[in-house]
């Protein structure tokens, strides 16, 4: 079907494409999902909605709410835009070091700003939403990383619609961030298909973030549950740069740099598939487009080397 | 066989500051055993009785060896492992 009764009716229901060029043989196939077809651009889109509609649902959300979210990325906007439509005001907590770009996105939308100290990033972000919380106890804050309808969102839509259009998948693999598409998709998929393969795609800084982001490290979002993976893989940002730039290049996707991670992981089980000589289908996230990130320069550097050191020292995922 | 071993900023002052060194060995426990013997002290850091210490991460081909066969993980000629400091209370 591609006709809806609103533009929130239209999330969900994104192409999955085959990757002729990058798949490793004609029964090693690798497939992408595209994600960034959603209505703001993002695989977001799927759990902002879910968790304002469940939440109206139980009463939690009623008419004159204000919604409250530590984000500085994709699910701002995303619940900003539902926000916006459905009538509620939205206010967002987010790092004073974010960039103007998203500070536009969310500003579009009509979402009021409060930033946080750059210290400690989304984590500090979480607290200061915390204690906005706490002292306006009327606010709905949604909370990402421990709501179960976040993930909810994932088993509801993301999993049936793979499955539906390649019921032979062996291996579906997403980045790791709160966590949500991995346990929700990942249940539903090994659910129906109990060999299947969840494979995580985990971001991995240089040491130069990591001294930014250590008190980052520590925090294991509620919803992550270790036994849904099969295994995981740590990505780095040259890794990730290169997929990145190799999927545009190859198979004309422009997508952001955490969907390069989760296609080098992607690329990984296909390849040790291949050499078991195993055929495998391999399922990858497109979590959105590269428009958010034009200003790094990484997909018109001269080389992938350049594009790296471009990146260097920036947070990508 | 040669596997390609990638050292994390700490642990360089085993490694006279290489990012990488090279190793071999069938398991990752005869690779950290080959090591040793170029970069003493190195091994007592990554392995405690027998088993990976608990705030190291070993990733071979970038996958993470805790999903795989842990310190008794194969490897084969070519194979790439990265060794990285786990902060306390991350995601394990």
């Amino acid at each position: 079907m591609a006709r809806y009764d609103s533009p929130l009716a239209a999330v969900g229901n994104t192409p999955l494409v085959h990757l002729p060029r990058l798949s490793p043989a004609d029964d090693v196939r690798v497939w992408a999902k595209l994600e960034d077809r959603n209505p703001t651009g993002s695989i977001k889109d799927r759990p902002a909605l879910h968790m304002i509609e469940q939440a109206e649902k139980d009463g939690r959300l009623t008419p004159g709410c204000t919604i409250l979210e530590p984000t500085s990325g994709n699910t701002g906007i995303s619940l900003a835009m539902a926000a916006k439509l459905k009538g509620y005001r939205i206010v967002c907590v987010m790092p004073e070091n974010t960039s103007e770009e998203r500070r536009q996105l969310l500003a579009m939308w009509g979402a009021e700003i409060r930033s946080s100290p750059a210290a400690g990033g989304s984590n500090t972000a979480v607290r200061v939403a915390k204690e906005l919380s706490a002292e306006h106890p009327d606010w709905v804050m949604l909370y990402q990383y421990g709501n179960p309808d976040n993930a909810g969102a994932h088993y509801a839509t993301t999993g049936p619609e793979i499955l539906e259009d390649l019921p032979s998948i062996t291996h579906f693999v997403a980045g790791l961030g709160t966590t949500g598409t991995l346990m929700g998709a990942g249940r539903y998929l090994r659910e129906h298909v109990p060999d299947v393969k969840i494979v995580a795609a985990e971001p991995r800084y240089d040491d130069l973030v990591y001294g930014l982001r250590n008190l980052d490290e520590g925090f294991v979002p509620e919803l992550y549950d270790e036994s849904v993976l099969t295994t995981r893989f740590s990505v780095g940002s040259e890794d990730a740069v290169t997929r990145t730039r190799e999927l545009l290049a190859q198979e004309g996707i422009f997508a952001g740099v955490s969907t390069g991670a989760a296609l080098h992981a992607a690329l990984g089980v296909a390849r040790k598939a291949e050499r078991a000589g195993e055929a495998a289908d391999v399922v990858f996230i497109v979590a959105d487009g590269g428009w958010k990130y034009l200003s790094t320069g990484i997909y018109t550097a001269e080389s992938t080397e350049a594009a790296v050191a471009a990146l260097q020292g920036q947070l990508w995922a | 066989m040669a596997i390609e071993v990638r050292i994390p900023t700490i642990l360089r002052n085993y490694t006279d500051g290489q990012k990488a060194v090279s190793g071999e060995g069938d398991t990752l426990s005869a690779l950290f055993e080959d090591l040793e013997s170029r970069h003493t002290g190195l091994r007592e850091r990554l392995v405690d009785d027998g088993d990976l210490r608990r705030f190291v991460n070993v990733y071979l081909n970038d996958e993470d060896v805790r999903f795989l066969d842990g310190i008794g993980t194969k490897l084969t000629d070519g194979d790439s492992v990265t060794i990285l400091p786990a902060v306390a209370g991350g995601m394990h």
